[in-house]
């Protein structure tokens, strides 16, 4: 399969970043170092290039019943402006993918999902989609630029009228920004520093980018690659689809139980209600290494007898905090704070504690 | 790309530096480029014998973990001290402060089979 490119595909290659294969598409890695990456979204203002990411448009009178019919989370809570988070559950207790939902209008929702789930959550909602919902799939023509840091609101003020200061998190606006119309200016991202996600069609994607690199110059913005979008979410705790949820995966295990509401009817909520009633014996935790190692997916942790109880999901060296961080699944009796667990490095049993997430407070 | 002519490469994109019956070895300027930041350097092998092509560390970057493969066979004598509090030195001086082991040179044949820079460049298509 060809390798999709974003909009600004020589834009990225301009600047020098690595460029690498991820979900089907050529995208920046690394524009200098990861380290120096994630410090920047950290303590200033860092840019990425998100278009992969897929956006499903769904409208009509029946939209509402779509969306609640195949996501975990209540929807009917949205009010236009307002974004939530939730997570396609299949039929089989794992996960088809995790996703935002914006209310656009009365009637009127933006999905957005990962990119590597694109055809795959399109083919899923479409099967459900019986009642004649319009379901539209535009990521083809969209592009997304994740802001983020603590000064991403003084960096991005002078482009647009919409009151950046004053944007509660997990809502978004339509506006004017960089002097392109109807741009959703939404105040989410995937990095726990703060900071904004910006939709544009992709005509315009080049503008307001430049825009957006000339206006944050003063506060040190700098490309950001998907190296340090991994670690800066992997800080907080944020899950990845296909490392720390999958197909095989329940939202309940995955500690997603917070997006997994049972006052309504969706896909397999009957099972995972019987599951949340019966607790899980498995479930999704953090650990810091004690000892010096770095965890990455697919090690084997073991108890302190050196038995199996469970295996990392998404690992690193924190940037941050200097050390090696990881999320895994273990047997519940292992998953509390505190609880001592082993990570199996190259044969080697290296100490790890179990901790409350995010590993990083800003 | 930086490829001192003095050294010898390996295709698993390691240098050797020869010095009497000693090699010192390092990872190449193209391959720390590729890892990114260096994080930790795991060797565990002093004091023991390594076979040619046998692993004797691991190299950690930020976001990968990457086998380091002996380029001969000898006995390892030393290991940069240096990099255990300051691993970064891989990145800002791969064939200088950055070395990794020091080793004996059991069997000078074997260094017949090492790569000229020009060979290593071709390689790496510098």
């Amino acid at each position: 399969m060809e390798l999709k490119k974003v909009a600004l595909n020589d834009v990225h290659e301009a600047l020098g970043a690595k460029m690498v294969p991820f979900a089907g598409y050529n995208m920046p890695v690394r524009y200098s170092s990861d380290i120096e990456e994630h410090k920047t979204v950290r303590e200033a203002v860092g840019i990425f290039d998100v278009s992969h990411m897929g956006e499903f448009m769904v409208k009509g009178p029946k939209a509402l019943d779509l969306i609640q019919r195949v996501t975990s989370n209540d929807a009917s809570k949205l009010v236009p402006g307002k974004i939530q988070y939730t997570c396609l559950p299949n039929e089989e207790g794992g996960i088809v993918d995790d996703l935002l939902v914006y209310q656009m209008a009365e009637n009127e929702y933006m999905l957005v999902v990962n990119a590597s789930n694109i055809e795959k959550d399109w083919n899923w909602i479409s099967k459900f989609n019986t009642e004649g919902a319009e379901l539209e799939n535009i990521s083809d023509s969209m592009s997304l630029f994740a802001v983020q840091g603590p000064k991403t609101a003084d960096a991005l003020q002078s482009l647009t009228s919409l009151d950046l200061h004053n944007m509660t998190y997990y809502t978004f606006e339509k506006g004017e920004f960089a002097g392109v119309p109807n741009v959703i200016v939404s105040a989410t991202g995937y990095t726990g520093a703060g900071g904004f996600e910006i939709y544009v069609p992709n005509e315009n994607a080049k503008a307001v980018w430049d825009k957006i690199m000339e206006a944050g110059k003063a506060f040190g913005i700098k490309p950001i690659g998907l190296g340090a979008r991994d670690t800066l979410r992997l800080e907080m705790g944020f899950c990845l689809y296909g490392n720390d949820i999958s197909d095989t995966t329940s939202p309940l295990e995955a500690g997603l139980g917070w997006v997994t509401k049972f006052n309504k009817e969706f896909t397999n909520s009957q099972n995972l209600k019987a599951q949340k009633e019966a607790g899980v014996s498995r479930k999704l935790v953090g650990f810091e290494m004690v000892e010096q190692g770095i965890p990455r997916a697919h090690y084997e942790i073991a108890n302190a007898e050196g038995e199996t109880i469970g295996e990392v999901t998404s690992g690193t060296q924190s940037p941050m905090l200097s050390k090696g961080i990881g999320l895994g699944y273990v047997k519940t009796e292992f998953a509390g704070p505190g609880s001592e667990v082993y990570i199996k490095i190259r044969n080697k049993a290296v100490k790890a504690n179990v901790v409350k997430l995010p590993f990083y407070k800003a | 790309m930086n490829l001192p002519s003095e050294l010898k490469y390996t295709k698993e994109h390691e240098w050797v530096r020869i010095e009497g019956d000693t090699a010192i070895i390092g990872i190449t300027d193209f391959a720390q480029r590729e890892l990114g930041d260096i994080v930790y350097v795991d060797i565990d092998t002093v004091d023991k014998k390594v076979n040619k092509d046998e692993v004797f560390g691991t190299v950690e970057a930020v976001k990968t973990v990457s086998d380091l493969f002996s380029p001969l066979t000898g006995t390892v004598l030393e290991l940069n001290e240096k990099l255990g509090s300051n691993p970064e030195l891989v990145n800002s001086d791969a064939y200088g402060d950055g070395w990794m082991i020091k080793m004996s040179i059991d069997d000078k044949a074997e260094l017949e089979g090492l790569l000229s820079a020009e060979a290593y460049g071709q390689l790496i298509g510098a």
